[in-house]
């Protein structure tokens, strides 16, 4: 009887601990959200008054404007470019000698594990031999290679649950490689291709560290904008951007979701 | 054996040399982006780690870093906070995780939407959020106040205190993520199996249960110590100035003052730091398995 009385204790316990992390975890994400319809002119929770004022200021100001356009470009080009790349990587990878794919494999991840500050300062030094530095070009180099590793993952990860005897098949009655690969193999894969593609689109977006040293003047990403701003003082227009941050990155998170819904069950 | 099926089998051989070739000529592209960009400068870098102001290879950087109190102290802040993270995200993230585990399936994987949104959300909204939080006439402050719990507002924002629980928010789902996947795989017949051979539950949950986590809990552990050793952003904005981790040092001592050799020999050392446990992480949990989701 005491063991029972017991176990229903520490089943409450953790039931509060769990619901409390929760929302730890999620408030704090999403307080910025009634707070960006806020029309006090400081910040202030609950809002008192309703208003629109702050997302008016972003969208008037040519400066936020210009920054939303550099990242957003920057971002669709490193999708464009970082998921045909690493899904070829992937494939690749996946047909190689399981000695190739593990060497490739530590390698290829390296880009997120190694502190992306050090990235950050490599990347800017090497940028001010070339002239690369407060370019687009330089920034959507540097987000490809950031991003790359996350295509390759879930690519590969994909693969492994695809029966590649059914490539094979193609190909031995008559499909040459490449036909095999794009016409079977791809659309069987096609969730992780996306789910790499979200990825590297939010790799993009949301980078700070190495945009912060490398994006400037004209080019200068919407995260190094939002970081200096949030350095100097707490400007309410923040809260409108990143309520519109959010939406992105979980709209496309519900997209990919929604798309992937009952494909890529090839295991 | 003719002449006729040995030239089959070199033109076969030859053909799979060739079709190897060929799918290493298919991953060289991203395999050569990422060597470019973030291989190539890191040596650099290092590289410079061994000269002095004046051009001459020396160690002087790496002893400066030994002697100045400074450094010293931007080296013991960070480890005092990595160590302070990484413990509450495991305090914290430990008993989430068993308790999804206990919850059904379906329910588990809507609660999980309230670790993959925080996941998924930029660090700087969520720092934002925080700074809004902390601020001194802030949420919390007010609220604690108008509770009669405290008659001042607390300092939470712009120092330690704050850094820590910013930081505790954007590490805890590297923490959850690998941790909830390997209690999932858990066979929970072997616990109830102890208890049915007489165990307690909690003789049960700690001599069973616990010791088939500990690989889940040990890549999240380094996970987060790793990203907590490197980061910037957060500590940044929410130690406002007050709070020097080695990435700030890092950043300033090249902004600010730089001074290159200096600053690379830093970044040796985080990188050194950081390398070792990621080995460590590939010896106990395999890197490969981090990102199946």
């Amino acid at each position: 009887m005491e063991q029972v009385g017991q176990r229903k204790i520490d089943g409450l316990w953790l039931t509060v601990v769990g619901i409390a992390v929760l929302f730890f975890l999620i408030l704090p994400t999403l307080i910025v959200i009634p707070m960006s319809f806020s029309g006090a002119s400081f910040l202030e929770f609950p809002p008192t008054s309703f208003s629109f004022r702050w997302y008016t200021a972003y969208f008037t100001s040519s400066e936020w404007m210009s920054a939303t356009k550099t990242s957003l470009i920057a971002a669709v080009l490193t999708t464009a470019i970082a998921t045909p790349l690493g899904s070829l990587c992937a494939y690749g990878l996946h047909c190689s000698t399981p000695r190739i794919r593990n060497t490739a494999q530590i390698l290829v991840i390296m880009p997120i594990v190694v502190p992306v500050i050090l990235i950050a300062v490599g990347v800017f030094s090497l940028y001010a031999k070339l002239g690369l530095n407060y370019t687009l070009t330089g920034i959507v180099i540097a987000h490809t290679a950031l991003a790359l590793p996350f295509v390759i993952v879930t690519v590969m990860s994909g693969l492994q649950n695809y029966d590649f005897d059914q490539e094979l098949a193609a190909r031995s009655l008559g499909a040459s490689r490449a036909y095999a690969l794009w016409t079977v193999t791809v659309p069987q894969v096609k969730f992780s291709i996306q789910t790499g593609a979200f990825l590297a689109f939010i790799t993009s977006l949301d980078e700070v560290v190495i945009s912060m040293l490398i994006s400037g003047g004209d080019n200068a990403t919407i995260t190094r904008r939002m970081f200096n701003s949030l350095r100097d003082q707490l400007d309410p227009t923040i809260a409108a951007i990143s309520t519109c941050l959010i939406v992105v990155s979980v709209g496309m998170l519900i997209g990919v979701q929604l798309i992937g819904r009952g494909k890529d069950k090839t295991k | 054996m003719s002449v006729i099926e040995l030239q089959n089998a070199s033109t076969l051989k030859s053909e799979e040399r060739r079709e190897r070739l060929t799918f290493l000529g298919l991953s060289m592209p991203a395999v050569l982006a990422i060597l470019i960009v973030v291989f190539l400068p890191i040596f650099w870098l290092s590289s410079l780690s061994f000269y002095n102001a004046a051009g001459e290879p020396s160690l002087e950087n790496y002893a400066r870093i030994f002697e100045s109190a400074l450094y010293r102290r931007t080296f013991v802040v960070t480890f005092q906070i990595s160590i302070a993270v990484t413990v509450i995200c495991v305090l914290l993230g430990y008993p989430l995780c068993y308790w999804l585990t206990k919850v059904p399936d379906r329910t588990a994987a809507i609660l999980m939407v309230f670790v993959l949104v925080p996941f998924w959300t930029s660090v700087l909204v969520r720092t934002y959020a925080w700074l809004v939080l902390l601020q001194r006439n802030g949420v919390i402050n007010s609220s604690l106040m108008s509770m009669g719990i405290i008659e001042e507002p607390l300092q939470l924002a712009h120092n330690l205190t704050g850094s820590i629980i910013g930081m505790v928010h954007i590490m805890l789902p590297f923490l959850i993520l690998p941790l909830y996947a390997t209690m999932r795989s858990i066979d929970t017949d072997l616990v109830r199996a102890a208890v049915g051979l007489g165990s307690s539950p909690r003789g049960a949950f700690w001599r069973v249960f616990f010791p088939m986590s500990l690989p889940g809990l040990f890549a999240g552990i380094v996970l987060v110590f790793i990203l907590s050793l490197g980061f910037y952003v957060t500590p940044a904005l929410l130690g406002g100035g007050r709070v020097q981790m080695l990435a700030q040092r890092i950043e300033s001592t090249i902004t600010v003052y730089s001074n290159w050799g200096a600053a690379s020999a830093l970044g040796v050392v985080l990188l050194l730091l950081a390398l070792v446990m990621i080995w460590l992480m590939n010896r106990v949990f395999g890197l490969d398995k981090l990102f199946m989701r």
